[in-house]
């Protein structure tokens, strides 16, 4: 009897080793904790690839929450650098991050991205009661006073969230944008309760985080930062139909670690293709608001590389970062 | 009866047996998780999420066996605060406060069939809030802006000084200890990072399982190690183990008070169990006054966290599924487990899936009566912990601590740093100073200036703004009521209190 508490906890630590030892093939890691955008990107696609088996043993999720995914990022280039069993989950806040050198120095080159195969269009959002019916209504009451509009979203300061409010007042002619307020939440969940309520006066965020509240009434959304309409939300029009040409999406996709061969490289490019091209991904996509965003291998690496000098100079303007 | 059918319906789902024996295997596994230092239900839940897809269950059958984590999580946090003085995880903190001078009374076996009473009473009453209240309390998380979660988060400091019964002094220190470690990391609001050194691993600032382990579970070992185990508090006398009636009877209404305070708090988004439990701590500290003996190890201080911290577990549901906004860190990993399934929870949650919603809400019942169970006759198990020698089971804490904390963000930073609050945490106990409250800044204080600083940039930096609603004025008047009565209230309410004792 003595040692039988010993022995429960020795079987229960065993256990607990046991499970989230599972599957040793390939590992994603998401940069933040459960509940997340990464944090969806590898449960979903990993179940997926598992699902149509595109790999042959489920894929094991890492949270390595931290600095905005520069904790997991450090992590890939200093530690795992040459491991092909590994993919991280990345979006538009990683290479925003990168642009702005968030990551204490860490650039975009020190890994290799592989691959986006969906996007969660950006959106500006007002609560059902609020007074602004269109995007034009809203850049009026912002030029009548700067400050007396606050934008909420779910990114930090100087984030994706932030830049949307940013570019989209910018291209609509709003000569001091410096003066415009942002209030910065945990998720883009926060910032929209805030907004119902009526402490914020618009949001900024992603379409996958709205679609609750559209269907329940309790929000309008005024544009969509995309080329085209979405579908299944055709009767939302964009900002570039309204005059002003922003288009914002935050794709979502993988990264992985920088030293492993082009052969491992193009394994997983052709995975992500056979994600894309499944009919449960369409399914994954249609549940969640995302919209198609297919770009693999060095399609997307070029993509990447582009978005990110955009970024930077972007921020520059904006005076975000010096 | 709309709810009695769609309950109906809920049963129907999740009363197979197949359902029924992932409940149990979930409560077992989840009381365990909680009550080792370091994995709390957050962690938990997330570690055995890739078993749901391994196993290949449905939606209903991985929520039932995920709730029944949680659930039992919750339960167990409590087992290793009571037994060993080292918090299970963050919610059960205000338990060790009196279930550990209950234990090493040698009511160990008392104090923990109290608490799993009260954790039952406190998490049936949130299940049946959220059958309910639900559609109707989502609504409250809109009237909650910046400047009354400010209000919110001062209420909880302005009774913090109450809590050290002999030096309140030295709990001040404590609870600027705290929020100064919540000031490290990221600023919100800037984007700058503060107090960081530069250092990757503090841009999210200090985690407080690591400050929780460190300063419990460490500090433990190092007070282990100074004594060479003579004087270790391990060890104690064990009474047979019963039922105390006696006790349950008398912690009757602290029960029902203490769930209706953790239910608010848990359906509150952002505020979670934590504060649940600490509320419904404090305030019935304040009621009892002095000679309600909390701190000493009586049954009402057991009773009163315990209701509170699972209450707020179930309320922490609501925001979750109603709004898809996470009343805490473990519901914020349930939400990712619904997505996963393909269910988006929101305002139509309700009337879109009502199988999943009401499935779980079964299963949320299942779970509470089979805790129950397993509970009282397994506390004769737990108890046994305290006839494991000391040199057995010292190492076996600090094991699993390392291993808990590690599995946070797989760092070893992580456990640098606890080891750091190991020490801070045997600096201040020799000095006297409680810990808790230390814990409690570093949880509620980051909230707290953040609220603050959105009200000021909302408002221009007009202080004004701070009482500007109905809200926020009460808030505030019970902050200042719940600073200065406590001495008034006393003398009002010992006459109730002696009838009660």
């Amino acid at each position: 009897m003595k040692y039988q508490k010993l022995k429960v906890m020795l079987l229960s630590s065993l256990l607990i080793l046991g499970v989230s030892g599972i599957a040793l093939a390939a590992e994603c890691i998401a940069p933040a904790n459960p509940g997340g955008g990464w944090d969806f990107t590898c449960r979903q696609i990993g179940k997926v690839m598992y699902d149509i088996k595109a790999i042959d043993k489920p894929m094991q999720v890492t949270n390595m929450a931290g600095a905005g995914g520069g904790l997991a990022f450090n992590h890939v280039v200093a530690e795992r650098n040459d491991d092909a069993e590994l993919i991280v989950a990345a979006s538009s806040a990683t290479t925003t991050r990168l642009a702005q050198n968030a990551y204490a120095g860490m650039t975009a080159d020190q890994v290799r991205f592989v691959g986006s195969i969906g996007a969660d269009p950006g959106v500006i959002v007002v609560g059902a009661k609020s007074p602004f019916n269109s995007l034009g209504d809203l850049v009026d009451a912002v030029k009548a006073d700067p400050g007396g509009v606050a934008f909420a979203g779910g990114s930090a300061v100087g984030g994706f969230d932030h830049l949307k409010a940013l570019m989209v007042l910018q291209r609509a002619g709003v000569d001091d944008i410096t003066k415009v307020k942002y209030i910065s939440f945990n998720a883009g969940g926060d910032a929209l309760t805030q907004t119902i309520g009526g402490f914020t006066q618009a949001m900024t965020g992603d379409m996958s985080e709205v679609v609750g509240f559209l269907k329940s009434g309790d929000v309008r959304v005024l544009a969509v930062l995309t080329e085209e309409r979405v579908p299944g939300f055709d009767d939302i029009p964009t900002a570039k139909e309204q005059g002003i040409d922003v288009v914002a999406v935050n794709w979502r996709g993988l990264y992985i670690p920088k030293g492993v061969s082009d052969d491992t490289f193009k394994m997983w490019a052709d995975r992500l293709q056979k994600v894309a091209d499944s009919e449960e991904w369409k399914k994954v996509m249609a549940d969640n608001g995302l919209a198609p965003f297919t770009k693999v291998g060095d399609d997307f690496q070029s993509y990447v590389d582009g978005i990110v000098a955009e970024v930077r100079t972007m921020s520059q303007k904006l005076g975000v970062i010096q | 009866m709309d709810i009695l059918a769609n309950l109906a319906l809920g049963f129907s789902i999740a009363l197979s047996p197949y359902t029924l024996m992932l409940a149990v295997i979930g409560c077992f596994l989840g009381t365990i998780i909680g009550a080792l230092p370091g994995l709390g239900p957050s962690n938990g839940v997330a570690i055995l999420i890739p078993l749901t897809f391994a196993l290949g269950l449905d939606a209903t059958s991985a929520l039932v066996l995920m709730t029944a984590v949680y659930y039992g999580a919750m339960y167990g946090g409590r087992i290793s605060s009571i037994l060993l003085n080292i918090p299970g995880d963050e919610p059960a903190l205000m338990t060790t406060l009196d279930g550990y001078p209950m234990a090493k009374a040698g009511r160990a076996g008392d104090a923990l069939v109290l608490s799993g009473v009260a954790s039952f009473v406190g998490a049936f009453l949130a299940t049946l809030g959220l059958i309910f209240l639900a559609p109707l309390l989502a609504r409250v998380a809109f009237l909650f802006g910046p400047a009354e979660y400010f209000a919110l988060y001062l209420l909880a400091f302005c009774t913090l000084g109450g809590m050290a019964s002999n030096n309140q002094a030295k709990a001040a220190i404590a609870s600027c200890i705290g929020l100064a470690i919540a000031m490290i990391g990221v600023d919100e609001s800037s984007g700058l990072p503060r107090l960081t050194g530069g250092n990757l691993h503090l841009y999210d600032g200090v985690d407080f399982l690591v400050a929780i382990v460190g300063l419990f579970a460490i500090t433990e070992v190092f007070f282990f190690i100074e004594s060479h185990g003579k004087h270790s508090s391990l060890g104690v006398k064990l009474d047979k183990v019963s039922i105390p009636w006696k006790d349950i009877i008398v912690c009757r209404w602290v029960m029902l008070r203490c769930s209706v305070v953790g239910f608010i708090a848990g359906v509150l988004p952002g505020a979670g169990a934590s504060l649940g439990s600490f509320m419904a701590y404090m305030s019935e500290k304040s009621i009892a006054g002095e000679k309600g003996g909390f701190g000493t190890g009586v049954a009402k201080g057991i009773a009163a966290p315990e209701a509170g911290n699972n209450a707020a577990a179930g309320g922490a549901l609501v925001p979750m599924l109603t709004l898809g906004v996470p009343g805490s860190g473990t519901t914020a990993v349930l939400l990712a487990l619904l997505m996963t399934l393909n269910i988006t929870p929101g305002p139509t949650l309700f009337t879109e899936n009502p199988e999943v919603v009401w499935g779980l809400i079964a299963s949320l019942l299942i779970a509470n009566f089979v805790l129950l169970v397993m509970n009282v006759p397994m506390v004769k198990i737990f108890v046994r912990v305290l006839q494991v020698p000391p040199w057995v089971l010292m190492p076996g804490v600090t094991m699993i601590s390392f291993v808990g904390i590690y599995s946070l963000s797989g760092s070893y930073f992580d456990l640098l740093l606890m080891v750091g609050f190991g020490v801070l945490g045997y600096i201040m106990r020799k000095l006297d100073i409680p810990t808790v409250p230390v814990i409690l800044g570093i949880l509620l204080g980051g909230h707290m200036e953040t609220a603050l600083r959105r009200a000021m940039l909302l408002s221009d930096g007009d202080w004004t703004y701070l009482f500007s609603s109905p809200i926020s004025i009460g808030l505030w008047v019970a902050a200042v009521a719940g600073f200065v009565a406590p001495m008034f209230l006393r003398n009002i309410l010992k006459k109730p209190q002696r009838v009660t004792d």
